[in-house]
């Protein structure tokens, strides 16, 4: 273990965080450089602010999708059961006894369909798709379930703007975290 | 080492026939036996890495496949033998979506904190163990615990392995994650963090600054030792009170950011459907909830006579304040006694003084946590979801974070069952 102090830094630096609330104390960890972050951060916003340059359609996802996840979630995508995860289908059907939960039905934001694909899918073979791909999967499953047209292009300014059709079915409308809150758990709020 | 051997088995040999006889003695007859005798191949010298005896052989079971949850790739943990607050870790429930477990080297392993901060960082196991540090005993739990007796997927839930097996508690320690923040330094602005794990899946959830200021712990220890691969080795979040999918394992990544990002999993599957077609999301802190777990469905009762009640209580909200117990199918309910010392969000073990009178009867506990919520009735419990038990009998919605009473009915004949449904 190389646990030594770097004393006459950690003087100066507990006067400083006496003076902002927030100094580095500890002095342990280095800076990550901007590649790195760049390589690792994959995280999407809702607001789309991290997603990267690229573009693709729906016509253009078509072959993709027939090549690289048929195989598991059948040549549509509505054929797919609660293992694998249905892509396509379930409008309707959220306040029957059986709902069928898509991403078409269900998913408040189209972004998460291009997070996920990227950081997950293919399954076994996550990270091996390039941009251009994951933004045609991503308009092809749109299309599929009713929400773009078939030549709409979905880039990194277009694809945040898509409102899905269940956007407004959750509760509570803005999620907030508070300690100690008493709550009625199972009720609306 | 080994030339100790001969000593010990002989100071061994000897420490038994000693504890015989002052037993013995105690007693009136020599003839009386004790039930067993020690035999010299079990006073074998200690392992490097020890074992319990072969007569104890209880285990975690999977979750039987249903066509709802067959991917999920659940271990229960075996409740119905625990004693104290403590699950072995050997015992810790598992839930990894049937994904692998992944081997991390430690050496190798780095986490990164980015986003909204001054400063990102960069660290590894060894810079973190430097680090200021916490142990604290939290109890873990899927928000789908116990709701496979209500989902109508085929089997019936007999043990409370299966009605509450995915529970468990641990010591857990690590580095408070308030601590990484402040090195980096949290800009204006911020209010959530997105912690990511290493997994196939790269599972990743949106978690609230507040709570990640206050009391998360960023674990590479449990129960006194390293973590184990499938509870996220080398390193994990710990996140008092929430439900499982905000305890990710195999921890690589922090991002500090404005928003929750709607990964997978807080977009669907762990979202709670309601019968109108809205959803209820973002639900954290698990429930209230209790449970016996002596007697419990599939033991004995070994005929009339004194039995201590016994069993585990937690809550989402913090510390349990209160444990009811009845004895006679809800009529009349007794204070039970509680363990101290008490910890947050932490299994809290329970205890009752009962003197079966070999009449059938069933047997639940209830429970009140520190901000005052207590634990429903499987009624109750429906109405605050606004629906009736053939809904919930027939749904193909997940019904989550089920907390109802548990009630066991004891036979004449000493046997328990699951007296749910
Ligand atoms: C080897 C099988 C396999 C292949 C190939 C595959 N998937 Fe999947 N996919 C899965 C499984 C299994 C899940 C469920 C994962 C889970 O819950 O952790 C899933 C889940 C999904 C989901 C989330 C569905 C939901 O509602 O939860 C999406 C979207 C998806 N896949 C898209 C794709 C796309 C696009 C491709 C092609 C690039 C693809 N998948 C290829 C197996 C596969």
């Amino acid at each position: 273990m190389r646990c030594y102090n770097r004393s006459v830094l950690l003087i100066a630096l507990v006067a400083c965080s006496a003076a902002f609330a927030q100094g580095p104390t500890y002095q342990r960890g280095r800076t990550p450089t901007q590649e790195e972050i760049r390589a690792w951060d994959i995280s999407i916003s809702p607001s789309g602010m991290e997603l990267p340059p690229g573009k693709g359609t729906a016509k253009e996802g078509a072959n993709i999708y027939a090549q690289k996840c048929a195989e598991c979630h059948g040549p549509t995508g509505a054929e797919g059961d609660f293992r694998h995860g249905r892509l396509v289908g379930g409008k309707g059907t959220l306040n029957t006894t059986r709902p069928i939960i898509t991403l078409g039905s269900f998913w408040p934001f189209a972004t998460t369909i291009w997070d996920y694909i990227n950081r997950s899918m293919p399954m076994y073979r996550a990270g091996s798709l390039s941009a251009d791909e994951v933004y045609a999967l991503t308009a092809v499953l749109l299309y599929r379930n009713g929400i773009i047209q078939e030549n709409d292009v979905i880039d990194a300014k277009s694809l945040p703007k898509i409102q899905m059709p269940n956007r407004n079915g959750f509760f509570p409308t803005k999620p907030v975290w508070k300690p100690g809150t008493k709550r009625e758990f199972g009720l609306y709020p | 080492m080994n030339t100790n051997k001969p000593d010990r088995r002989r100071f061994l040999k000897n420490g038994v026939a000693l504890a015989g006889l002052a037993v013995g003695g105690m007693r009136s007859g020599v003839a009386q036996t004790l039930g067993s005798e020690a035999v010299e191949r079990h006073a074998k010298v200690a392992e490097s890495y020890g074992e319990r005896t072969r007569f104890e052989t209880v285990a975690r079971l999977p979750q039987a496949p249903t066509p709802q949850y067959q991917r999920a790739g659940i271990m229960l943990t075996p409740l119905q033998d625990s004693v104290g607050i403590i699950t072995p870790s050997s015992l810790h429930y598992i839930a990894t979506h049937n994904h692998a477990v992944p081997e991390i080297d430690p050496r190798q392993h780095r986490v990164l904190i980015h986003g909204l901060v001054d400063r990102s960082l960069v660290f590894t196991m060894e810079e973190l163990r430097c680090l200021p540090s916490v142990s604290r005993v939290h109890f873990l739990e899927c928000a789908n615990n116990s709701t496979q007796l209500l989902a109508g997927d085929g089997r019936k839930a007999e043990t409370v392995q299966d009605t509450h097996g995915k529970t468990s508690c641990s010591e857990w320690s690590g580095v408070p994650l308030s601590v990484l923040l402040k090195e980096a330094g949290v800009q204006k602005g911020a209010a959530w963090v997105i912690a990511e794990g290493l997994d196939l899946v790269k599972h990743a959830q949106s978690i609230p600054l507040e709570k990640a200021m206050d009391d998360i712990i960023v674990a590479y220890g449990q129960n006194g030792e390293a973590l184990r691969p499938e509870q996220g080795y080398p390193l994990r979040l710990v996140t008092p009170g929430f439900e499982g999918l905000y305890q990710v394992k195999w921890l690589r990544r922090i991002k500090v950011v404005d928003q929750p990002y709607m990964n997978l999993l807080e977009t669907t599957t762990y979202i709670r459907p309601m019968p109108d077609g809205k959803a209820h999301w973002f639900d954290f802190e698990l429930p209230p909830k209790s449970v016996i777990t002596r007697p419990s469905g599939g033991q004995r009762v070994p005929g009339r006579g004194f039995y201590e009640i016994t069993g585990l209580a937690w809550s989402g909200g913090g510390a349990i304040q209160r444990v009811e117990v009845s004895t006679d199918g809800g009529r009349t309910w007794k204070d039970a006694r509680i363990q101290e010392p008490l910890h947050r969000f932490a299994h809290t073990r329970f205890y009752f003084p009962w003197t079966w009178d070999g009449e059938e009867t069933v047997v639940q506990s209830r429970c009140t946590d520190e901000r005052g919520q207590v634990q429903p009735t499987l009624t109750e419990f429906l109405k605050t979801r606004g629906v009736d038990l053939n809904y919930w009998k027939t749904t193909k919605a997940r019904v989550g974070f089920f907390n109802g009473i548990q009630p066991w009915k004891v036979t004449r004949e000493g046997s328990v069952q699951n007296a749910l449904l």
